[in-house]
């Protein structure tokens, strides 16, 4: 793993905040943060495809994290409504600031000021955000302030570097969320070397042979979990057969 | 003589002595220093990095005339111990990265130390040679074969002197008995054996037997779906040959008794913390996992290190740990960035002084810290070149956390998460230790009065 410094991605929530409204970044709410790190924690997993055989424990102890986090937002009725939600946006768009979950639930009760969450109730996740708010499970005693929200990534948020690494997440994420492609055409026009590496990974996982030590990845086909492993399966095998003739021709 | 700065109720003042490795900007992954370890005399100090490599240091004899000098370490012996390989079976290299370097006891001239990757250990032998023998019959000095029927008269061979050659060999290798990568090894104190740990599996071996070893503790689940605790350290007790602890990445430590069973899968003792309800978060067990434990000398207790703090535990106590110390509290609020670049599962060592009154750990931007068991003093020293001038006293530091940042004060921001002391050692009678700084070698002494 090559070593970096501290990405300053995150707000901390010891940035200025401007004063209008338009102008203020808004620290993104509670379930988006949740949900920005359970991408970023699957795309670690992903990230498990590597010559040297990674670090067991790191993997255990992100797939924990995965459970966790699966755990909770079953219980708050939020993981269905996730995966049926269609992504307009690109996923790598939704790694926020994941401040929140970094303070303890008596912070959190202490009702401890945080500068720039706006007030305004415009509705960003769509009905979704409302619901978590009754359905908040008891699990996580966390008060995160349920009327915020993030408006500010539909502004002008400056655009990521959407290079070949945004692509391939797009069809990390397309995969494991039981998208099927809308046409044939459509998967084979997104395909770059970094499918073929998914490819590789995921064929690695059913098998069993290189990734031994990615065994608990398993977990996420377990019955609790939309993503089905048959169905990329059905889906790569497909796109095999496509190349494949085309291949040949 | 034992020396602890707590038995004195005076502060020590810690002095640069020595810095070993290059100063260049850019550095050779190989170079990076990945263990650190005096022998049980102090007199050598071993190093192991990503290369394979290991470099031995020996301590000169101090010298009347230079007594400031205080027996400087200078290099003893380099060697290749591990090579990278490749695991056809599943298709992956095996580093050649040094995890974890052991010294036996001295019990003759030459000295013993183990070695090891994630796959292999290996024990070596280190010896010196100052005579060789010259006067062979059946070839010439420069090694050539002479023809025999040429040979009218025969002589004795004779040791004559030599420059001293210090040569490392290895007299043992211990292959093939790990699936999951090695974390741990541990010389058990009837210097017979040894274990060596794996993430799910801990095996017990004689150090004349290398074709098998004996598996002591096995946490692999039948179904590898239900993995959530993997081993993360594992020691065997000072003294008592029988008792071993391991630690795993759910924070908690079990001790082991080999009597009781052949497999060690029921502990004898169980230590763990409950958790703080109000403190969870989604981070709560990665930061809990622990990175390191270490018996005291006495072996009375235990330590333990996980992300943010350095436990001591007493082994009549399973409960809770008798002393928790806060190594970079100002980090708990910065976990979702260490967990996006990775620094969260940053594996630190921790270690006590001779007289167990002191622990030592590092942390981030170069900085260690010791904790003083007796006055709860602490103190933060910094491991850089620019407080590299010779007997320069160094200065503590401290990270400013919120307000206003005093003029030798570092903020939490502005801190180098790439400069990480994972690995540290101390002298076992004095107050030296060493600090590993990415591709470089601190030494630093207490100051000489």
């Amino acid at each position: 793993m090559f070593v970096r410094g501290l990405k300053r991605k995150c707000f901390d929530g010891e940035e200025d905040i401007e004063g209008t409204l338009a102008g203020i970044k808004a620290i993104p709410s509670y379930n988006l943060q949740r949900q920005s790190l359970l991408d970023m924690s699957l795309v670690k997993l992903q990230l498990c495809h590597m010559l040297v055989e990674p670090n067991l424990c790191r993997s255990v102890l992100i797939a924990n994290t995965v459970r966790q986090i699966q755990e909770e937002m079953t219980q708050d009725g939020t993981w269905q409504m996730i995966n049926t939600q269609s992504t307009g946006q690109a996923c790598l768009d939704r790694l926020v600031s994941t401040d929140i979950l970094c303070r303890s639930s008596r912070e959190q009760a202490e009702g401890k000021h945080v500068p720039g969450y706006s007030a305004f109730n415009k509705d960003f996740e769509g009905d979704q955000a409302q619901d978590s708010s009754e359905t908040m499970s008891t699990a996580s005693s966390v008060q995160a302030p349920r009327n915020l929200q993030s408006n500010v990534w539909e502004m002008e948020n400056p655009q990521e570097n959407k290079g070949n690494f945004q692509k391939s997440l797009d069809q990390i994420f397309e995969t494991l969320e039981n998208k099927s492609p809308n046409s044939v055409e459509d998967l084979f026009s997104e395909v770059d070397n970094s499918y073929y590496d998914l490819d590789t990974m995921l064929t690695g996982m059913m098998s069993n042979t290189k990734m031994g030590h990615c065994d608990g990845l398993e977990t996420f086909s377990s019955p609790t979990t939309p993503a089905s492993n048959s169905n990329c399966k059905s889906d790569l095998n497909e796109l095999d057969h496509i190349v494949e003739i085309l291949v040949e021709s | 003589s034992l020396a602890g700065f707590g038995d004195l109720m005076q502060d020590v003042l810690w002095c640069f002595s020595q810095v070993k490795g290059t100063v260049d900007i850019g550095v050779t992954e190989a170079d990076i220093i990945s263990t650190v370890e005096f022998n049980h005399t102090g007199e050598l100090l071993a190093t192991g990095d990503k290369g394979g490599r290991v470099v031995i240091f020996q301590r000169e004899q101090e010298s009347k005339n230079q007594p400031h000098r205080r027996g400087e370490y200078n290099v003893y012996s380099t060697f290749q111990s591990h090579e990278p390989e490749f695991d056809y079976l599943k298709s992956l290299e095996i580093e050649e990265k040094i995890n974890k370097i052991r010294w036996l006891p001295q019990q003759n001239a030459a000295y013993f130390l183990l070695s090891t990757n994630d796959k292999t250990v290996k024990l070596w032998k280190v010896s010196e040679r100052d005579k060789r023998p010259e006067g062979y019959n059946l070839k010439d000095e420069d090694g050539r074969l002479r023809d025999p029927s040429m040979i009218t008269m025969l002589r004795v061979p004779v040791l004559r002197p030599m420059d001293l050659m210090v040569e490392a060999t290895p007299r043992r290798v211990f292959a093939n008995a790990h699936t999951y990568h090695i974390n741990s090894i541990s010389v058990n104190s009837d210097y017979e054996t040894y274990m060596s740990a794996d993430d799910l599996r801990i095996n017990l071996w004689n150090f004349e037997i290398t074709n098998q070893s004996f598996n002591i503790v096995d946490i692999k689940p039948a179904n590898m779906e239900e993995l959530t605790e993997v081993i993360t350290a594992a020691e065997f007790h000072p003294h008592h040959c029988n008792t071993f602890v391991y630690s795993s990445s759910k924070g908690t430590i079990r001790l082991c008794d080999m009597r009781t069973s052949a497999l060690c899968d029921r502990h004898a003792k169980f230590f763990e913390e409950p958790e703080d309800p109000s403190n969870r978060s989604f981070f709560s067990e990665i930061i809990s996992s622990i990175s390191d434990v270490k018996f005291s000398h006495s072996g009375r207790y235990i330590m333990t290190r996980d992300y943010l703090t350095v436990k001591v535990w007493d082994l009549n106590m399973e409960n809770r740990p008798i002393e928790t110390y806060q190594v970079h509290d100002y980090l708990r609020s910065k976990l979702c960035s260490l967990y996006e670049n990775d620094c969260i599962f940053d594996k630190f060592e921790c270690v006590w002084n001779g007289s167990d009154s002191v622990i030592m750990t590092g942390s981030y931007n170069n900085f260690f810290r010791m904790f003083d068991r007796n006055t709860k003093r602490d103190v933060t020293l910094e491991a850089s070149r620019e407080n590299s001038k010779p007997r320069a006293i160094l200065k503590p530091r401290k990270v400013c956390v919120g307000g206003k940042r005093r003029k030798d004060e570092i903020s939490v921001d502005s801190l180098d998460f790439s400069k990480k002391i994972l690995h540290t050692a101390w002298h076992p009678s004095e107050n030296i230790i060493a600090v590993a700084a990415t591709n470089n070698l601190y030494i630093f002494q207490d100051k000489v009065n």
